[in-house]
């Protein structure tokens, strides 16, 4: 029978380093999927991920047992992103290149017909993911959690230390943040 | 265009595309060999100047011996250095003693 997850921590604390496999096993489908929301070249992601999993066992000590193992994690995972956030935020390129010829063509459709203008298709997925590329790490990560992944402002304060007012301020300061960045394309592309 | 549109529409193109949950092969044991030499590395961390400390430690205490046999060798006065460090430091007591007599 397989081990629980407390049962399997209680081990890798009194020095079965092994019992930590079964916990990278069963949650880095989970920590992938986090990480490639804020890194896109896969190299960037599976470095995230190794450190989230080498942080959590160095830090397994401090896991209390209080709320599930998976929780404590996802907080770790999203902390270790919102440091490698703005760990590259120098390196990031800072101005937005021009629009590919799918994503011009999809703000086309959007401009005659807001509602052809489908949001599933790919060139709407690139032109989120760059424009995301272009938001501060505090902006790209409050927009991630609240808009994207429909946390509540209590989540997302549990989950990055940040205070209540905080979270609101940030995530007010991101909205007008993207909301520039989308003047800016479109003032390029109309005007 | 209403930009606060677009920004709905682009957020809602996000969700829909959430990312891929696949893992690259063999992951777990990448991250265990990591622990492993990370592990050895905190030890070689320490152990390396540690062992400096301990090798600079015994050499201090080599030549503290090799002096103190020197400097009883050349000694020649027939009072030995715990003697008249004695002497010193009880002094002011021998001097009232003598005083009293």
């Amino acid at each position: 029978m397989d081990k629980t997850d407390a049962e399997l921590i209680a081990a890798v604390l009194k020095g079965d380093e092994a019992s930590f496999e079964p916990l990278i096993t069963k949650y880095q489908p989970r920590v992938f999927a986090t990480a490639r929301r804020y890194a896109r070249r896969e190299s960037e992601v599976e470095d995230i991920v190794q450190e989230i999993f080498i942080k959590a066992f160095q830090k397994l000590s401090s896991f209390r047992g209080e709320a599930p193992f998976e929780h404590w994690l996802m907080r770790l995972a999203v902390r270790t992103c919102y440091d490698f956030l703005r760990g590259h935020q120098r390196n990031k390129e800072t101005a937005f290149t021009e629009l590919t010829e799918p994503e011009s063509d999809w703000l086309d459709r959007f401009v005659v017909q807001p509602d052809g203008a489908s949001d599933n298709a790919d060139a709407a997925k690139l032109l989120i993911e760059r424009i995301l590329d272009q938001l501060s790490p505090p902006a790209r990560l409050v927009i991630t959690l609240l808009e994207i992944e429909e946390r509540s402002v209590k989540d997302i304060a549990k989950i990055t230390g940040w205070s209540l007012p905080l979270v609101k301020v940030r995530a007010f300061r991101a909205r007008a943040e993207m909301r520039k960045i989308l003047a800016r394309i479109t003032q390029e592309k109309y005007l | 265009m209403n930009l606060n549109d677009l920004q709905s529409k682009l957020i809602s193109a996000a969700r829909k595309n959430a990312p891929s949950d696949r893992v690259p092969y063999a992951f777990e044991k990448r991250i265990m060999a990591n622990l492993a030499s990370h592990k050895a590395n905190v030890w070689a961390l320490w152990g390396q100047p540690l062992w400096r400390a301990a090798i600079s430690c015994v050499a201090i205490t080599a030549l503290c011996g090799v002096w103190s046999l020197v400097a009883m060798n050349t000694n020649d006065s027939p009072e030995t250095f715990s003697q008249s460090f004695e002497n010193a430091v009880y002094a002011s007591m021998n001097q009232h003693i003598e005083d009293a007599e």
